[in-house]
């Protein structure tokens, strides 16, 4: 199962790329922890999850080809 | 209420459907608070001014910079070194001799947000740091105001509306709806550190200014309880949604008094550790 992930503004200073797939994820809390592992400065950002354009409260289960979004604030106006 | 040169002047939106002289008399009677008078002000100011709001207020405590120019295209480099505000409302009233401009040259903050946004309508956030993003929120909620919201990083712009709807209605989300947690002070740079398109502002700056009208009209579906995110390099535009979270609203104060008491720099200075 694929899920793709979206990264905006700031954090996608952090990770590089605009866009990766991550397989065989069951929910939206392991989404978060594996891309923690991988790119730990992601620690220092606060950012919202969004699962198919929807920002979540919760812990989400995921289906196969949802897309999911990490959005941080912007302070820049 | 309108005279035949107000009339003539605005006949283009007028002709709109759903607009007429109705909406343009309430665009006349509306009066609006722009804070922030730099990338995403320059944009939405000239635009309101064009379609006849009213009363105008600017908030602004600084200078035009050099540094400046390339995204704020009120001003020009003989404003260099005055006060914003100033040059704003000069440019500005020779822009359109129907709306009333009120010029605030100091710094927002806790001891005065009540007491100024008590005047106006429609608050729109064009400020450049958190803290006062978070006061601009907290003081529109208290007083039951619409707040147009605007932010950008770089390439990329996020717009809403927040706090929108009457009492009557279900309230649309807030600011800290959207972002319970406010970022650590040196997490995310402002214009000046990490840089800015000019041409961003602009685009997200018309985006508020859209939204604004459409409130004070009542044409169209106001963006509440959505995130528009746009991105200037790919040219893709994503809306996402979001609820009000009476939770997180809470948090903000529950009074006027207990607001001029907010330590809004610390609240956005603390280390984030999530």
């Amino acid at each position: 199962m694929t899920t793709t992930i979206l990264f905006f503004g700031a954090l996608k200073e952090i990770t590089g790329s605009e866009k990766i797939d991550l397989q065989n994820i069951k929910d939206t809390e392991e989404v978060n922890e594996q891309l923690l592992q991988r790119y730990p400065l992601l620690k220092q950002k606060i950012y919202r999850i969004a699962l198919n354009k929807k920002l979540i409260i919760k812990n989400e289960l995921l289906n196969e080809g949802d897309i999911i979004a990490l959005l941080p604030p912007f302070a820049g106006g | 209420m309108l005279s035949s040169k107000e009339i003539a002047r605005y006949n283009r939106q007028i002709l709109l459907p759903d607009f007429g002289t109705a909406g343009q008399k309430k665009l006349k009677q509306a009066r609006i608070l722009m804070i922030g008078a730099g990338g995403l002000g320059c944009a939405v100011l000239p635009y309101l001014t064009a379609a006849g709001v009213g009363t105008i207020g600017i908030v602004d405590f600084d200078t035009v910079d050099n540094s400046n120019l390339h995204r704020q295209p009120l001003y020009t480099t003989d404003d260099i070194g005055k006060q914003k505000v100033g040059c704003a409302v000069q440019r500005l009233a020779k822009q359109n001799e129907f709306v009333k401009f009120e010029a605030h040259p100091h710094e927002l903050s806790n001891q005065n947000a009540i007491e100024l946004f008590s005047n106006y309508d429609i608050i729109i956030d064009g400020t450049d740091n958190f803290a006062s993003r978070y006061l601009i929120n907290d003081a529109c909620i208290l007083l039951d105001k619409p707040l147009v919201y605007g932010a950008i990083h770089r390439f990329e712009g996020q717009v809403t509306v927040f706090n929108y709807g009457s009492n009557t209605e279900v309230k649309g989300p807030s600011y800290r709806c959207l972002f319970p947690e406010p970022p650590s002070a040196n997490a995310f740079p402002d214009c000046s550190e990490a840089g800015v398109i000019g041409v961003l502002p602009g685009l997200i700056g018309l985006m508020q200014a859209n939204e604004t009208i459409k409130i004070i009209t009542g044409i169209g579906d106001v963006l509440s309880g959505r995130l528009m995110m746009v991105n200037m390099l790919n040219m893709e535009f994503n809306t996402l949604h979001f609820n009000r979270n009476n939770e997180k609203n809470i948090l903000s104060p529950a009074s006027a008094e207990e607001l001029k008491e907010y330590d809004y720099k610390l609240f956005c200075s603390r280390v984030n550790n999530t």
